[in-house]
């Protein structure tokens, strides 16, 4: 059974930090990967992240759903930023290698692939790190770090309840979508319009939603009977002080956004530029 | 006498989205200490009595109220239900929907969290109270590591860490098999002992409850109070049946060889019925005149399933070895606790889940090589929530859906097809509904209706009459039984040993993924050994029966059964 989007239990050094340390290293990791186009900054990134990849015990196939996702994701990004500006690259290192002069406008430069390496680093950089983060938080140790960082506990609390029912749903959507198959609801039939497809994905999701909706109204009296909402603030039993590891962590990430952003100021410019 | 501490007075309650009201002329006081038990039919008002006492309403659920009522002292108006939570705990019916935290620990912690409980102090009161219900060696597990049982005792630990004095249960043997049902009933009795605190108990399954002592019983009907007396006096009348709840089963029986049902005979507990010799006799008298049953001839299997094993693919092993058989036209159960494998081995029938050995045939032909779609030609299968598996929002749209998806019908015969099965169904007048506007029972019958519709040979329910009170129960039953000597073959998933008993000649019991028997459904209940490795629950029929000194325990039951469900019919 394959989750796309979980805590896995699992005894690791990276599951020992305590949330509000991990989110904030995830929040200035990637403000670091963001800021820079600087690559002897970004080509160490997804050489760590790796690693701490490797050191979480988390398996490749347990997150690959996530994983393919942005994967996806960053080759449409990057597939759009050659269609719009093919030569982009061109105008940001300010010369121009060419290395096939293509068709029309759409050609191909050395400086527009250091572009899109570029790119590429940073979401190497960013994508192993947030599946980190997800797949080796608890979601509530994950609402009171997002509620120490000054977020309101409310709405804290409600992502990580989405967080949480998202296994439950997903199970749920297996059930029902099975169901539906037995009577003949097919939605994965090539041999249907796309139209047709999208009605049976609807007949699927209605009760998918009206279950929904029944568990959100039960979940939300029980909190109410237990006083959820009452303060302004609240405790959580699942904080944890924090240790030095933890300190050591977010030190570090913080060094890394001061590397990224102190770079790009001192040489008044966020690109590495090896053409010039 | 005590002080009150629930207070209605002439009180009502109509809902902002309805035009009538849904409670009227409530008058009841609940003193300090004392155990009630509400009880009446779906619909009765008693979900809407437990949110006034627990203030979701008038917070959560807008409406009109006339009256007064007063908790601990103070009017409703003073209070709210942030207010009313340090006094009055509610244990909801659905003990998964409740669990907030991801743990144990977390979750009994969750209501002083919200009092911003320093960590340290918090830990100690989580352990206490953890200890308070048995579940201290439990506090590190996620709630899908609990059973049913377990998830419940968690809840009710989240409820006592705030130190109420009024606890509250609504309907809590919803989602339990028998025997966990019956220890929960021993931890409420337990707890308000230990406790004292005030105990009411909202729940339409009487018998259950009776198990152990209830100061009184408050009898509901279409929104008003019918009787509010001692159990022993409750059982002596007919209100229960005249307000469609179920009396105890032994009363029952009592009452049908012709015993006159007194106060003094203290029929408010089997353990402590006192019958005359001449009422014993007349026992056994009733006994001797039913004619005895006369077992079925055992036939041709018409599905047939051989040693399937399974295993989840996280490793886990779900069924070992598991034979089965289905005669064409029987109408039989599958029973045990939840987790013994009784829906895995439904899915595995209906092809949503292929097994790792094993074979299953069909009137003989193997069915292995069958896509989902291809089984469910003959085999339907109907999930326990009918709003999973409602796709559609008008009744003959979706009833007809399967047809009409096939693209094999003209639009004349698949609507000749869904009035046929309308008719059958009893849903016939409805047919231009929205499926909004049905209850739950009706929604179970559209749903059933939809499978019918295709026609299949055989019909696999998953516990078609969860949560549902004593006429809905009858009427979904009658219906499937109905269907049944129509020919369809049906299988029920169940743990409702009532359902069993009286629909069903035979039954499968699961166990830890293995079957552990395979007979008639009073010789289950009555082998103790299964009884007790499956988490069913003896019938009261068997004391009654060993009270009476009639020897023959199963046949008892089943002349019962028999006699019960003609007289039922009629």
């Amino acid at each position: 059974m394959t989750n796309l989007f979980n805590y896995i239990q699992r005894s690791s050094p990276i599951h020992r930090l305590t949330g509000a340390a991990k989110f904030a290293c995830l929040l200035l990791w990637s403000l670091a990967a963001m800021t820079t186009f600087d690559t002897r900054i970004l080509l160490p990134m997804p050489i760590v992240a790796c690693i701490l990849f490797f050191l979480s015990r988390i398996r490749f196939r347990e997150v690959k759903v996530l994983f393919w996702f942005t994967f996806v994701f960053m080759v449409l990004n990057n597939a759009l930023i050659y269609v719009f500006a093919p030569e982009h690259g061109v105008e940001l290192y300010g010369a121009r290698h060419v290395i096939w002069s293509g068709i029309g406008r759409f050609t191909l430069t050395q400086e527009q692939l250091f572009y899109h390496l570029n790119v590429i680093l940073k979401y190497l950089a960013t994508i192993p790190m947030v599946i980190l983060f997800i797949s080796t938080t608890q979601p509530s140790e994950f609402a009171s770090s997002l509620n120490r960082i000054g977020v309101s506990y409310k709405i804290a609390y409600s992502v990580s309840l989405a967080l949480r029912y998202i296994p439950d749903i997903q199970r749920e959507y297996r059930d029902i979508s099975t169901a539906q198959q037995a009577r003949g609801l097919e939605m994965a039939d090539k041999k249907q319009s796309l139209v047709k497809r999208l009605k049976n994905a609807a007949a699927m999701l209605f009760p998918l939603i009206i279950s929904s909706m029944d568990r959100i109204e039960l979940i939300a009296n029980a909190m109410e009977l237990r006083g959820f909402g009452k303060g302004k603030k609240r405790t959580w039993y699942s904080a944890r002080p924090f240790q030095t590891a933890d300190y050591v962590c977010v030190a570090l990430c913080a060094g890394l956004l001061l590397l990224s952003v102190g770079m790009s100021v001192l040489r008044h410019s966020r690109y590495f530029n090896p053409f010039s | 006498m005590k002080r009150p501490v629930i207070e209605f007075r002439d009180f009502g309650f109509r809902y902002a989205a309805q035009a009538e009201a849904t409670l009227s002329h409530i008058d009841l006081t609940i003193r300090e200490g004392e155990k009630v038990l509400i009880c009446g039919p779906s619909g009765c008002g008693k979900s809407t009595l437990v949110h006034c006492i627990n203030g979701l309403i008038p917070g959560s659920y807008e409406g009109e109220i006339t009256g007064e009522l007063t908790i601990n002292g103070q009017p409703y108006q003073e209070l709210d239900v942030f207010r009313l939570s340090k006094t009055v705990g509610t244990v909801l019916q659905d003990s998964d929907g409740q669990f907030v935290g991801l743990s144990v620990g977390e979750d009994i912690a969750f209501a002083l969290e919200n009092d911003r409980m320093p960590l340290e102090r918090m830990y100690v009161r989580v352990r206490e109270t953890a200890a308070r219900v048995g579940m201290e060696s439990f506090l590190d597990h996620a709630p899908h590591e609990l059973s049913g049982g377990q998830k419940q005792r968690v809840s009710l630990a989240g409820v006592m860490v705030d130190d109420v004095k009024i606890l509250l249960f609504d309907e809590p043997l919803a989602n339990l098999d028998p025997a966990a049902g019956k220890s929960a009933i021993e931890l409420i009795d337990e707890i308000h002992r230990e406790t004292g605190d005030t105990v009411v108990i909202v729940e339409h399954r009487l018998e259950d409850v009776l198990h152990r002592d209830v100061d009184r019983i408050v009898l509901m009907a279409e929104g008003r109070i019918v009787a509010d007396m001692t159990p022993d006096e409750l059982l002596s009348s007919s209100l229960l049946k005249e307000n469609g709840i179920r009396e105890p089963l032994y009363v029952t029986a009592l009452k049908y060889a012709g015993v006159f049902i007194t106060p003094e005979m203290r029929p408010g507990r089997i353990e402590r019925l006192q019958l005359t010799e001449e009422d014993k006799a007349q026992v056994r008298a009733w006994y001797q005149s039913v004619p005895a049953a006369v077992p079925a001839a055992p036939g041709e299997a018409f599905l047939k399933a051989e040693k399937i094993n399974f295993s989840y693919s996280n490793g886990k092993q779900a069924l070992y070895d598991i034979d089965f058989s289905i005669q064409k036209g029987e109408m039989m159960s599958i029973v045990g606790k939840n987790g013994a494998g009784k829906s895995t081995f439904s899915k595995i029938i209906c092809g949503f889940e292929r097994p790792q050995s094993g074979r299953i045939t069909l009137a003989g032909r193997d069915l292995s090589g069958d896509s989902i779609k291809e089984r469910a030609d003959h085999i339907g299968y109907v999930m326990q929530n009918p709003n999973q598996m409602i796709s559609k929002t008008m009744i003959a749209e979706e009833v007809g859906l399967g047809l009409a998806l096939s693209g094999k019908h003209t639009p004349e015969e698949i609507s000749d097809c869904v009035n046929n099965t309308l008719k059958i169904c009893g849903l016939y007048p409805f047919r231009n509904w929205p499926i909004s506007a049905l209850s739950f029972g009706q929604k179970k019958r559209v749903t059933v209706a939809s499978i019918l519709a295709m026609n299949p040979e055989i019909v696999i329910l998953d516990e078609p009459t969860a949560g549902q009170d004593f006429r809905h129960y009858t009427d979904i039953m009658e219906f499937l039984s109905a269907l049944n000597e129509k020919g369809i073959t049906i299988i029920l998933i169940t743990h409702d040993m009532h359902l069993m008993l009286e629909y069903c000649r035979r039954a499968v019991v699961f166990s830890e993924g293995r079957r552990i028997a395979d007979d008639t459904c009073e010789a289950i209940l009555t082998n103790d050994a299964i009884v007790q490795r499956a988490s069913l629950k003896k019938t009261s029929l068997s004391q009654l029966a060993q009270l009476c000194g009639i020897p023959q325990e199963t046949e008892f039951v089943r002349r019962f059964i028999r006699w019960d469900r003609e007289v039922r019919g009629k």
